[in-house]
């Protein structure tokens, strides 16, 4: 077993539940994930696409590990989108819930990443998206970074990829 | 997460800043961003520390949530956790960028407007 190369925290003042649905529907992925849209049905085995809100292409794609609402996801994450990082193969994305002093303390771990270049372009891109997601849950509003990007139509960089 | 200093403090953010007020913390964090996912032991070579006091810096620092500790087989390893400083940043510095990204929007319209009266 391989340590993991990429663990974050956030406290987010929300239910459990509420996050379980922000992390797996596709309306509200759009609103703090770069436009991405997610679609799965979340049985163990079950495929795991991301589209592009504005045009529907498919950017990322992978596979339910793990399922157990509100508590635990995990999935495979593999591009769909850049030749080279679609060749590079497929990593894992685990997030797990637990209620912490009336908060959801979120811990996300990416890991079986295949490459070093691939952990650092993770690492600089989670942070962005899951700050979003926090103050998407807390106050209704992405951050205003990502809404300002998304309005531009494309992000500047491939995050959290 | 021990909370002993995560309440000691008004909110979250106390803690942080508290964290990296002291020049220790921030090398260990620097070197968490070189190499994530250390032992306390690879992290006390060449500090010129006792283990114990390396290990108080790094349980000030797990309270603020700048570090996240992870169990991997019978190693305790420490991650640097980048929720809070980018918290930080984007609640101060992400303003800076917004009116930077809206000034050349602004620029972008004035410009293709003159254009189109052409």
């Amino acid at each position: 077993m391989k340590k993991p190369e990429f663990v974050y925290v956030t406290y987010i003042a929300t239910t459990p539940e509420r996050l379980w649905e922000a992390l797996t529907r596709g309306e509200f992925t759009r609103k703090y994930w770069y436009d991405r849209r997610i679609e799965s049905d979340w049985r163990i085995g079950s495929p795991v696409r991301f589209y592009d809100g504005a045009n529907n292409d498919l950017t990322d794609s992978g596979v339910v590990l793990e399922s157990d609402p509100p508590r635990r996801l995990a999935y495979t994450f593999q591009n769909e989108f850049d030749p080279q990082a679609r060749q590079a193969g497929a990593s894992r994305v685990t997030f797990t819930l637990e209620p912490f002093e009336g908060m959801v303390k979120l811990t996300l771990v990416h890991d079986e990443l295949p490459s070093e270049q691939m952990a650092v372009e993770f690492r600089e891109g989670w942070a962005p998206i899951l700050s979003s997601l926090k103050t998407f849950l807390e106050s209704g509003q992405p951050l205003p970074q990502l809404r300002h990007l998304e309005e531009q139509g494309r992000p500047r960089r491939e995050e959290g990829r | 997460m021990t909370c002993k200093y995560f309440l000691a403090y008004n909110t979250p953010v106390d803690a942080v800043f508290k964290a990296l007020a002291d020049p220790t913390r921030r090398t260990l964090l620097d070197r968490l961003y070189e190499k994530n996912g250390q032992t306390l032991n690879e992290l006390c070579a060449d500090l010129g520390m006792t283990r114990q006091a390396v290990s108080q810096h790094l349980a000030l620092l797990e309270a603020a949530n700048l570090t996240v500790t992870v169990w991997h087989g019978r190693e305790k390893l420490h991650y640097l956790n980048p929720a809070p400083l980018f918290e930080i940043y984007a609640r101060w510095l992400g303003k800076y960028e917004q009116r930077r990204l809206e000034a050349l929007n602004e620029l972008k319209r004035a410009l293709e407007k003159k254009n189109d009266d052409r």
